[in-house]
């Protein structure tokens, strides 16, 4: 047995088990499917509380369609498409960083967390110069908004629901980056082996839903609307 | 512990297909489909999320209760959505003032007519 695990059982005078694995649980893979059910959960929350903006988007789409069609040409799709490659590939960045936690390659996890963060805010610092644009164009309801016109008011729903989704998105983003820069932090000091990676696999759960967001966010504001005015 | 270790080709491949997606959405985004843009779109969406929770999420190697949350989540969500519109979208079908109106159609709440000279006011109290 390592001497972790020895040491371990001396300092609590019983069996023997792993240091990670806690004592209301039977075994680590018991405690695994346990964090990851509790984080699925988590995740269903998650999904529900996007769930009713993007209803708020979708019956507002339906009796505003004009100016759902004008808003979404007003994005930019150059840099929201760049973005979405981003967060794609920051996806495969935490999926590799899992997997070196998993085949006990802790500086491999280490790499790819970070990396995985860089590409996390380089899509933050993207954001922050389309939101900045956003402000000299005047699309920024309650806070600079030029538009006049008929579909002035349906316009400025379209926008209050864009900064919605993509603020709650952004947040969660920040979140993201947080949580990574500690699992960084335990990769880095050896804290997980092949027996015990649950907090690189959890933070890795929510950074996959952050993206999967995001993937439907894209088509929704930036592309959906736009072929009207190719026709 | 005995977690399933994806191949890296396995997340190559499917970050290769995320792509290939991503790219297809867009290039559709530019032809238009009619009515057909949205479902188009919406179905890469769907598709591309599920790529990533399968194999990047490792849900196609999770136990069957994690798989079975996971599918809550979504099957909620179309409740959710299918409820509110069933309503909004058939409610201009009897509540439009002059006959029906086309599904999708806005109901839209107008200020009441204030009365005319000489005629009683029948506005309704707020």
């Amino acid at each position: 047995l390592p001497n972790g695990i020895a040491a371990h059982a001396d300092s609590h005078g019983h069996h023997l088990h792993h240091p990670a694995l806690q004592h209301h649980f039977e075994t680590l893979d018991q405690q695994h499917e346990a964090a990851t059910l509790g984080m699925w959960v988590f995740l269903v929350t998650e999904v529900m509380f996007f769930g009713g903006l993007l209803m708020a988007y979708l019956l507002y789409r339906v009796w505003y369609p004009l100016a759902w069609s004008e808003g979404s040409l007003d994005l930019d799709i150059v840099l929201g498409g760049t973005n979405t490659v981003v967060l794609i590939a920051s996806s495969l960045t935490m999926a590799l960083a899992v997997r070196s936690a998993q085949t006990g390659a802790p500086s491999g996890t280490v790499r790819w967390l970070l990396l995985t963060m860089a590409l996390g805010l380089t899509f933050l610092v993207i954001k922050f110069f389309e939101y900045e644009h956003k402000y000299e164009l005047g699309h920024i309801p309650g806070i600079r908004f030029t538009e006049t016109g008929p579909e002035a008011p349906h316009l400025a729903i379209f926008f209050s629901l864009y900064f919605s989704l993509t603020g709650l998105h952004a947040l969660h983003m920040v979140i993201g980056v947080s949580l990574l820069s500690v699992i960084t932090f335990m990769a880095w000091r050896r804290r997980f082996t092949p027996e015990w990676y649950t907090p690189v696999e959890m933070s890795g759960l929510y950074w996959h839903f952050v993206d999967i967001v995001w993937i439907f966010l894209f088509p929704l504001l930036y592309l959906v609307d736009r072929a009207g005015h190719f026709a | 512990m005995a977690g399933h270790i994806s191949p890296i080709r396995t997340y190559i491949a499917i970050f290769g297909a995320l792509m290939v997606a991503t790219i297809i959405t867009v290039a559709v985004a530019f032809i238009n489909l009619g009515t057909l843009n949205f479902p188009v779109a919406l179905g890469i969406a769907i598709v591309k999320a599920t790529l990533v929770i399968l194999f990047f999420m490792h849900v196609k190697y999770s136990s069957r209760l994690t798989k079975l949350i996971c599918g809550g989540a979504f099957f909620f969500l179309v409740i959710l959505f299918t409820l509110t519109m069933t309503d909004y979208l058939s409610r201009g079908w009897f509540t439009s003032p002059r006959g029906t109106a086309a599904a999708g159609t806005q109901v839209t709440i107008e200020e009441p007519r204030p009365a005319a000279e000489g005629e009683p006011d029948t506005r309704a109290e707020p």
